[in-house]
């Protein structure tokens, strides 16, 4: 019964197959599999998005949307048909082929990411042996839509916005990608399907999820973090920066492929969430063997959303930075941090004994972290200012 | 050390988070419709016009003075004089509007209308429910829906109407009691004719009816 339950989906898709001819098999497995990923998602996204409007509402002590439906929980169909019946206004200088491609490319970017995601036992599109790596170079093209949106709008605004973009997305790109090495050392593999079987053994009924060993734990601190910013969430969310670039590339979007991108910035966080999962949170698996009843794909959704919840926590508490602080943050406390990372992964891969590999990992990690802190919190004592003008 | 201010900034938003679940007095809300907020005095929306007693054209302030009109900066009001006078509060004939449009599309509830009117004649309205299907006709208020009577602005606004009542009634005294002087002057240089007709009464005899003074100050 429980074994049924967790391959619930699994043997659904198999007994639809069986009814095909065998030729036929192999596409239409793969045509369902992408559809309810593209199905599921949005679904998913629209249910984040009532979560946002209302979490940050009750944060702030105000009731969030709670007119459509009962408590509002038709919000997101009556955005959704809103933004279907808007106008689509493209400005007249704007280079209309590419402003039309843009959202069209962060969305497949985006979805590309699910197809190596494992979101269940059994239950992942493609078992590719350098997923990681394949869902890295899908989530650096969501950059490029960024900066095609921004640059074909033909408005300063949007070039504004898709400047900060890039350079803050490919910042943080670099301890997103350090932060996750560490993980890839200790597995020993590139696969997502491998690292989550690495995670789901159990000791002492407690799962050997990555977060719980000092390395996984600096590196999900850290993934979190640069999450956000690849995100372009709140605190880092200068790209769009509502109040002083209005909007960023969003600028010159409206009705529907505004839509695009909102779904697109959300099914990112998603699959950025769901990687976060994957590599830190022991995947699809439960944290302790006695749970484990409970099927595997609730518990990777359940992860996912948790993680979703935990940003709209940071986007009701935090203000937004500023540009210089948003890259000293990234580049003079991330980057070194991820670097001394890899160091505490090696130290946890060669040094033999449980208490001493602990021991010595967690006086690196932190003691590293409060002198960073120390040494990035201290004040600059700046003389008078003076001013030299041009001859 | 680092990152305790976004541990703190994190309790604090958990807290107003679950406390806006246990505590009504967190949410300050109110759900318009069904709900409303009181009234504020001070609140003002767009200008209305003000008159006195049952009769709205009779009772009407407004003399057609156009200054309102000259100093509206998004000149959204419109107002044509009359050709003939009708007597004002103290009963002094004076023209009136026989046109007074206000385009409340255009109109940015700035109260310079207000502040400068020298009769009281024009006021600031707090009603807000002014949504309409029709974009243009709709949003053009005549004569006829401009004007309110005395008794709503003391309800909409009662201080400021109160101020506004007491001038008023000092200028009619003052105006009765010159009025009265006059006449009693006009009586007593009649009488003193009577008493000598030979002589030339002199050039300085007060007209029997003097000018109406101005109201001095603007609204307030």
């Amino acid at each position: 019964m429980v074994e049924k339950a967790d391959q619930i989906f699994v043997l659904l898709l198999h007994w639809i197959l069986n009814y095909l001819p065998a030729a036929w098999r192999h596409p239409v497995s793969v045509l369902l599999c992408v559809a309810v990923i593209v199905a599921v998602y949005p679904a998913l996204f629209a249910l984040a998005v009532l979560m946002e409007r209302k979490g940050l509402g009750r944060m702030q002590n105000r009731y969030g949307p709670n007119r459509v439906g009962p408590f509002g929980i038709l919000q997101p169909v009556a955005d959704g048909i809103k933004s279907l019946t808007k106008e689509d206004i493209v400005p007249r200088n704007a280079d209309a082929l590419v402003h039309f491609i843009a959202p069209l490319v962060l969305v497949v970017a985006v979805f590309m990411g699910f197809a190596v995601m494992p979101m269940g036992r059994n239950m992942v599109l493609v078992n590719l042996d350098a997923s990681l790596l394949f869902f890295f170079a899908m989530g650096a093209s969501t950059e490029l839509s960024i900066f095609m949106a921004g640059w074909s709008s033909r408005n300063k605004y949007s070039l504004l916005g898709a400047m900060r973009a890039v350079a803050q997305m490919i910042s943080y790109e670099v301890p997103l990608l350090l932060s996750t090495v560490g993980v890839v050392m200790i597995t020993g593999s590139l696969s997502l399907v491998d690292i989550v079987d690495a995670q789901n053994r159990y000791s002492w009924g407690l799962a050997h999820w990555n977060v719980f060993k000092p390395w996984g734990l600096a590196g999900f601190v850290m993934f979190v973090i640069a999450s956000m910013a690849e995100t372009n969430r709140s605190p880092f969310d200068l790209p769009e920066g509502e109040s002083e670039i209005i909007g960023g590339y969003f600028t010159e979007y409206s009705g529907f492929k505004f839509a695009l991108f909102f779904l697109g910035e959300y099914v990112g966080m998603f699959g950025i969430a769901g990687l976060g999962t994957t590599l830190f949170l022991g995947g699809w698996s439960a944290p302790l063997a006695v749970l484990s009843w409970i099927p595997s794909w609730i518990w990777f959704f359940a992860k996912v959303e948790l993680w979703i919840c935990f940003f709209i926590w940071v986007r009701g508490t935090l203000p937004r930075l500023r540009q210089d602080q948003l890259m000293n943050f990234a580049w003079k406390f991330l980057l070194p941090l991820t670097l001394v990372n890899l160091l505490v992964a090696a130290e946890w891969r060669f040094v033999e004994g449980v208490w001493i590999r602990w021991i010595v990992g967690m006086v690196i990690v932190v003691g590293t972290y409060v002198l960073m802190g120390r040494v990035g919190m201290r004040r600059e004592k700046l003389g008078p200012r003076s001013y030299r003008y041009a001859e | 050390m680092l990152g305790e201010g976004i541990l703190k900034g994190l309790a604090e938003t958990a807290k107003n988070f679950a406390g806006s679940y246990v505590s009504k007095e967190r949410l300050t809300t109110v759900q318009y419709p069904e709900e409303r907020a009181e009234h504020i005095e001070a609140s003002r929306v767009f200008p209305f016009l003000v008159y006195d007693g049952p009769d709205a054209f009779a009772g009407m302030r407004c003399v057609s003075c156009q200054i309102c009109e000259k100093e509206c900066p998004p000149k959204c009001i419109y107002i044509e004089k009359s050709k003939d006078k009708k007597p004002d509060y103290v009963g002094k004939p004076q023209n009136y509007p026989v046109r007074f449009d206000i385009d409340i599309s255009v109109c940015m509830s700035c109260q310079i209308c207000v502040e400068v009117c020298p009769f009281d004649a024009i006021k600031m309205d707090s009603v807000f429910e002014m949504a309409t299907d029709n974009r243009f006709g709709g949003l053009l208020l005549d004569r006829e829906k401009l004007l309110k009577s005395n008794e709503y602005y003391h309800s909409i606004h009662p201080t400021e109407a109160t101020e506004v009542d007491g001038r008023l009634a000092e200028e009619k005294a003052k105006v009765e009691a010159k009025a009265k002087a006059a006449a009693e002057a006009a009586a007593a240089k009649a009488a003193a004719e009577a008493a000598a007709p030979k002589t030339a009464a002199p050039a300085a005899a007060p007209a029997a009816k003097p000018d109406a003074p101005k109201p001095t100050g603007g609204a307030e």
